[in-house]
């Protein structure tokens, strides 16, 4: 007996196409798996343990997969909720599913897996030897664990397999790998394992691997030998390319995926067209490490931020803005240091030339003539009080400043009141380790409740 | 010669975790991948993207026509340096390469 795992879209939250979910309902799943998020929108949901997503469109999708779960009849898993997974992202998740149960009158059995990790946590894991730095990986001594806001460990398949075994009709896990919430059902069941992680790659954006990815919804069917990906968006299709090429996407290694307790290799798999616009593929090989390691992710504070933008648009300033905005800048350090008493390494000050080298900085090689050069000056310091200060006395440089001390002070754009924009905290990534378990449930925990009423 | 964008199907590159990019040049037959894969040595990449050579992955994936980079990040995604937190230009940078 094969495996089926209905996987919705790529994120919850992306939406998809409400035929294909019921027709993935139709040709019946074992289970359904969605993720929830990713560290692909920045650091600051991870620092903050919040969600990038509209909490309406999220709660607007989850209804719709919660009517289908019942009427498939099977467990709905959701990985990385709210876009960090932390607990908090884990509990605004369950929020969402204990209103959701209410309206629709149904009773459901909701396992919670938390993966946080405490920093005290993580500071014994060091000592003891059972923390392993990736490539590259930031530094974690005492002050680097101190200033970190949320720590989470990556959940494999063996801890969402222990949440589907507590009997639940909706799991909502933390920080998951991409692929865990596919993979865990179809290794429980025996299937072949490295067809699971791999069909679970595959399928770990939705329809990504087809030839419509907003279309959302594929069906993998695993079993002894392989997996077969099927669409089931009307009209669209999987061909041996699109799902291929799938696995290089967001993977430094076409051919190697590691995963908790081991990894993928897919050097010697096969594609293949199938029935109904599917593919099948065979030949991926799971290898098991000897130990079993977790990835960590962290967040840090940075510091706190105030953005400032103007926009010039003299030609003679146009042609000499990267003078001119060294010239501002060494003369705002000065201000600081004179007037607030800020050495240079009290604070950070970046300005960026939007049409001349933003995106790029100095890789950039094409230089063109801009019309005119949006000045985004970013300002973080220890405190919101100290950056918002600095922005301030910046305010008139920035608006007033000349290209040299004999002329007319000119006046430029400012697109806005006030100019500045306080930005709160800002994070930064901070872990890029993996951690040595004794049992793969070390750390995580499981929370069981009923919601709803039937 | 002709700028590696007019001679195959796709350029795009994306973040692969906060801490890495990767790029993927897809090209539309054999011939395409022969041109560009001797077009494109480590080293000439690294030097267009100032990166130390021996940080640049390289693979060729014959099956799909692809050549593929991937490369630790100058400054992690989203941290205070970073001016493209998905590494999505980053392939706008190879297309005007003359192969």
């Amino acid at each position: 007996m094969p495996t089926r795992v209905l996987i919705p879209s790529g994120v919850l939250g992306l939406g998809f196409d409400p035929d294909a979910l019921a027709r993935g309902i139709e040709v019946g799943p074992d289970i359904i798996a969605i993720d929830g998020g990713s560290t692909d929108s920045g650091p600051f949901y991870l620092g903050t343990g919040t969600s990038k997503y509209s909490r309406a469109v999220c709660r607007d999708e989850w209804r719709q997969l919660l009517e289908a779960r019942a009427a498939a009849g099977v467990p709905l898993v959701i990985g990385s909720c709210g876009t960090c997974g932390t607990a908090s992202a884990v509990d605004w998740m369950f929020e969402i599913t204990a209103e959701l149960a209410t309206e629709l009158g149904q009773t459901l059995r909701v396992a919670r897996l938390y993966s946080d990790v405490p920093i005290d946590e993580l500071r014994r894991a060091r000592d003891a030897g059972r923390l392993s730095p990736l490539d590259p990986a930031p530094p974690i001594d005492d002050a680097a664990l101190a200033g970190m806001t949320n720590i989470v460990a990556l959940t494999g398949a063996e801890q969402i397999q222990a949440a589907i075994d507590t009997g639940a009709d909706v799991v909502l896990a933390g920080r998951t790998t991409d692929t865990a919430t596919i993979a865990a059902l179809p290794l429980a069941r025996g299937m072949h394992a490295g067809a699971a992680w791999h069909g679970a790659k595959i399928a770990e954006c939705g329809a990504f691997c087809t030839t419509r990815p907003a279309s959302g919804v594929v069906m993998v069917s695993f079993d002894e030998t392989g997996f077969t990906v099927t669409p089931m968006g009307d009209g669209v299709r999987c061909t041996p390319q699109s799902v291929a090429a799938h696995m290089l996407y967001e993977n430094s290694d076409p051919w190697i995926l590691h995963e908790p307790g081991g990894h993928l290799d897919v050097t010697s798999a096969s594609y293949v067209k199938a029935a109904d616009d599917g593919v099948r593929v065979e030949g991926a090989a799971w290898m098991t490490a000897p130990d079993y390691r977790v990835k960590l992710e962290g967040a840090r504070l940075a510091g706190y931020q105030t953005m400032m933008l103007a926009v010039i648009r003299d030609p003679r300033y146009v042609d000499a803005v990267s003078d001119w905005a060294d010239r501002l800048l060494t003369h705002c350090r000065e201000l600081i240091a004179a007037s607030l008493g800020l050495s240079d390494d009290a604070y950070d000050i970046e300005l960026r030339l939007i049409g001349v080298d933003s995106a790029l900085g100095g890789l950039e090689r094409h230089r063109g003539s801009p019309v005119e050069v949006g000045v985004m000056l970013l300002i973080t310091a220890a405190s919101q009080a100290a950056a918002s200060e600095i922005a301030a006395l910046i305010n008139p440089h920035l608006l007033h400043y000349p290209l040299t001390d004999d002329e007319p002070m000119p006046t430029f754009a400012f697109p806005m009141s006030p100019v500045h924009s306080d930005r709160g905290a800002v994070y930064e990534f901070a872990l890029n380790h993996v951690l040595g378990l004794n049992d793969p449930m070390d750390g995580f925990r499981l929370r069981v409740d009923e919601v709803g009423h039937g | 010669m002709a700028e590696l964008r007019h001679v195959v199907r796709r350029i795009r590159s994306k973040n692969a975790g906060p801490f890495w990019i990767t790029i993927d040049i897809f090209c539309d037959s054999t011939d395409v991948l022969a041109r560009v894969t001797a077009a494109l040595p480590v080293e000439r990449v690294a030097g267009h993207l100032q990166l130390d050579a021996s940080h640049l992955k390289r693979f060729e994936i014959p099956t799909l026509n692809v050549l593929k980079f991937s490369f630790p990040r100058p400054h992690p995604q989203g941290s205070l340096r970073d001016r493209d937190m998905h590494g999505a230009q980053v392939a706008l940078l190879l297309e005007l390469l003359e192969v």
